[in-house]
């Protein structure tokens, strides 16, 4: 048929003002929502599930409000922020300075929630098989603390190629996703540290 | 500005045309249409493997105290086969003409994240085969190398250690969990096609319905997959680590299970009707030569059933025995979501009325589907009525109502879709005559199937029972719906022999075969690798009409 080459459809509409989204921003916002979807499961377990306990121990005897941990995770999103806008700036040596810090802020939390874990196993035998508040609890943070591994991995390896010289001003739009899903996974924390520690205590 | 994708980099030294090579260059791919057909592929594969369990088991229920198959064997053939069919059939067919018609109907060269696609489709095949695996390695309580019987809905505690022993369960979790990955990666995928990728003047308001539609499906599939795999997750963790979610001696609630499920899965079944309403909706107006009727309704009615798709779930449970206000507002929400169900068939219908209508065969499958979806959706509001649904929960009533909605119309929706582009995906046609032997001996048996499962359920013919004692009155309609089978088991032959003739020898289809009005039909059949030489600008929702048509374009009406 005739229009084997397919032509332009017409030409008199100039390709000049179309300017889509950005399929990475639209890639890792849906991942997000799918993300957020799978987190909606847990919680809902988890409150399901309160008071529920048919032996203990129960959240009110053996949770500590985890502050330290807490205050190190939020403010990483701050750091990374900050990062990133070194990053625009073209300064590397300012972000990579950033960059660790947020790093560092991550792996503290990581330790200090295995901390919890290991007083929550060894003294007060809190494990995923005593209760339904044991495997809701270690669901659901686990299943937060998994995805600060993963950021946490992907967070070491930006800071890893930027100090062996890869040129990372070039990846603004890469490390820009990252960092979304960096605040996704404290603003799952908002979530979680709220239904565990203050409404489930 | 969508930019020339990644293309297959396949090695110059690849002999063209040697097995071998072939392999490697199918095996390797990140071409989306090759990532569709062989989506396709795999789905038509797990479609036989389904059907002859399907048949198997119709074989078994023909005949009152029939001992061809056993009690147990009973209970994993329906297991298998309706997780088989949801998920190794339904979604890949899904992400299969996703893939292939999104970035042609959009006129891009490829979709937003090639491997992704790639891992995708893998990641699902895997699946499949760890689930299928099961029958070789799933220890069970009488020996080894059984399959998963917990029902494609695995109900708990069924499902727990206790009663379930063995490894058959981890496989039917497992393997699903690890499908719906390769499900969510490709829906994210079509999501960032969908808004980034769209050629100049490809506006959302011109956008062809069928890209509509698997956008709110895979916004769908966003939403309702990954609460299937958190459930996947706890009950692994139940069973393998010893916790408690689903246990019921130990505080645990069956219950939950119920309401985690049908979040994902009232969900579900919709994501699978979906790629039908859109096939539906491009074939019926080409072949009544006019442009849909209301086109902002069917994709407003669209969006409509992806929100309200999302509370309806609990109708799955009204006999559980929740609170009577709790039904009362799932009844509700039910009976709601038959609206905007309603104003697409009314759409459809007007399309066609006043047309000039041909009945190929890709039309002949929208009619029936047409016909049946109907009957489904009737069906549907009397089970969504819970005093109703309290007499014939369970019973081969719900059997006869969803499979008019999943083989009445999803598989009748996609037949339609593959008579009408298969010209464009093989550049050549199916033949006439075998798709009318198709399409007959298939509506035929379909109907005779599955017609009479409504009144053995108001006989009250419970489901999932591997056999009945005579006297009660089933007799003559299961032999009926038996009988069905054979007739829709022939008609697939036709399929399946049309399909390798029209490969090998089938009339050459040339660019645009049925004279459409989307962009797929602007390039060649198949289409090259980059799908376009120039990326196409567009004016209107009809640009191939605005082509043919110079001095009566679309554009000059909106
Ligand atoms: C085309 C021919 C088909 C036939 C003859 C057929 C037949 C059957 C039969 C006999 C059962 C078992 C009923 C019982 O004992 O309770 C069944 C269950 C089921 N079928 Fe089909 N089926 C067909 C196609 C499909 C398709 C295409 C789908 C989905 C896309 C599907 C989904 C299911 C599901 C979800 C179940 C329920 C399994 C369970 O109870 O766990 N079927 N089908």
């Amino acid at each position: 048929m005739a229009y084997t080459a397919s032509p332009p459809l017409d030409a008199t509409t100039a390709a000049t003002e179309w300017k889509p989204p950005d399929r990475g921003t639209v890639g890792i916002a849906s991942f997000i929502v799918a993300e957020t979807a799978l987190f909606a499961i847990f919680v809902a377990a988890y409150l399901f599930y309160l008071g529920k306990s048919l032996n203990g121990p129960y959240p009110r005897d053996v949770l500590t409000v985890p502050v330290t941990a807490t205050i190190c995770l939020l403010s990483s999103s701050g750091t990374i922020v900050m990062a990133e806008r070194a990053l625009q700036r073209h300064q590397t040596g300012p972000f990579r300075l950033w960059w660790m810090l947020t790093t560092a802020l991550a792996a503290i939390f990581l330790v200090m929630t295995g901390m919890e874990w290991w007083k929550l196993i060894r003294h007060d035998h809190l494990t995923v098989s005593t209760n339904c508040f044991g495997s809701t609890y270690y669901g659901l943070v686990g299943l937060h603390a998994s995805h600060v591994i993963v950021g946490l991995f992907f967070l070491t390896l930006v800071l890893l190629v930027s100090f062996r010289g890869f040129p990372i001003t070039t990846q603004e739009r890469r490390i820009k996703l990252l960092s979304w899903y960096w605040h996704f996974v404290d603003a799952v924390w908002v979530v979680v540290f709220t239904v565990v520690y203050v409404i489930g205590r | 500005m969508a930019s020339v994708s990644h293309h297959l980099d396949v090695p110059e030294s690849q002999p063209e045309s040697s097995l071998s090579g072939n392999m490697y260059r199918w095996v390797s791919t990140v071409d989306h249409k090759r990532l569709g057909l062989l989506y396709a592929m795999a789905a038509l594969l797990f479609f036989v493997i389904g059907g002859t369990q399907a048949t198997l088991m119709r074989m078994q229920l023909a005949v009152p105290n029939n001992h061809l198959i056993s009690p147990a064997m009973y209970n994993r053939l329906f297991t298998m086969h309706g997780t088989t069919m949801v998920f190794l059939v339904g979604m890949p067919l899904l992400a299969g003409f996703a893939n292939y018609l999104v970035p042609l109907m959009i006129g891009a060269r490829d979709m937003a994240f090639p491997r992704l696609n790639a891992f995708g489709f893998w990641v699902f095949l895997f699946g499949g085969l760890l689930l299928y695996y099961s029958y070789i390695g799933g220890g069970a309580l009488y020996g080894s190398g059984s399959a998963p019987d917990v029902g494609w809905f695995a109900n708990a505690p069924l499902t727990e250690n206790a009663f379930s022993r063995g490894t058959s369960t981890d496989y039917w979790s497992l393997g699903i969990l690890v499908s719906g990955l390769g499900s969510v990666a490709s829906a994210i995928n079509v999501i960032a096609t969908v808004f980034s990728m769209r050629c100049p003047g490809m506006t959302l308001a011109r956008m062809p319905i069928f890209v509509w539609l698997m956008l709110v499906d895979s916004w769908m599939i966003l939403i309702a997959l990954p609460p299937l795999s958190a459930a996947q997750i706890m009950l692994t963790l139940d069973r393998h680590v010893g916790a408690r979610f689903f246990d019921t001696q130990a505080g645990g609630s069956a219950l939950l299970w119920q309401h985690f499920f049908w979040i994902f899965g009232h969900p579900e079944v919709y994501i699978l009707i979906f790629p039908a309403f859109g096939t539906v909706s491009e074939v019926i107006p080409v072949f009544s030569r006019k442009p849909i009727f209301g086109r902002q309704a069917v994709v407003a009615a669209a969006v409509a059933i992806g929100f309200i798709s999302t509370s309806v779930w609990a109708h799955h449970m009204f006999a559980v025995g929740l609170s009577s206000v709790t039904n009362t507002f799932f009844a509700a929400s039910t009976l709601l979501i038959a609206i905007p169900t309603g104003i697409k068939v009314f759409n459809w219908i007007a399309t066609m009325y006043g047309g000039k209508l041909r009945f190929e065969v890709p039309m002949l499958f929208c009619c029936a589907f047409l016909f049946q979806f109907v009957v489904a959706g009737l069906t549907g509001v009397m089970l969504g009525v819970a005093p109703f649904n309290f007499q014939l929960h369970d019973s081969y009533f719900v059997v006869g109502h969803f499979h008019f909605t999943l083989v009445g119309g999803f598989i009748f929706g996609m037949f339609a879709g593959i008579y009408y582009w298969f010209p464009k995906a093989t550049g050549r046609m199916l033949g006439q005559q075998a798709g009318r032997w198709h399409f007959w001996l298939f509506c035929i048996g379909f109907n005779l199937t599955f017609l009479p499962m409504h009144v053995m359920g108001f006989l009250g013919m419970p489901r999932r029972i591997y056999t009945y004692a005579p006297g009660r009155g089933w007799e003559v309609w299961n032999m009926m719906a038996s009988i069905g089978v054979a007739f829709q088991i022939v008609g697939l032959l036709f399929f399946f022999y049309n399909v390798i003739r029209s490969l090998r020898s089938g009339p050459l289809a040339g660019d645009d075969p049925w004279d459409a009005w989307t962009l797929e039909w602007s390039t060649t059949s198949p289409p090259p690798e980059y799908n376009f030489e120039t990326i196409p600008v567009v004016r209107s929702s009809r640009p191939l009409w605005d082509l043919k048509h110079p001095n009566d374009p679309d554009w000059r009406y909106g």
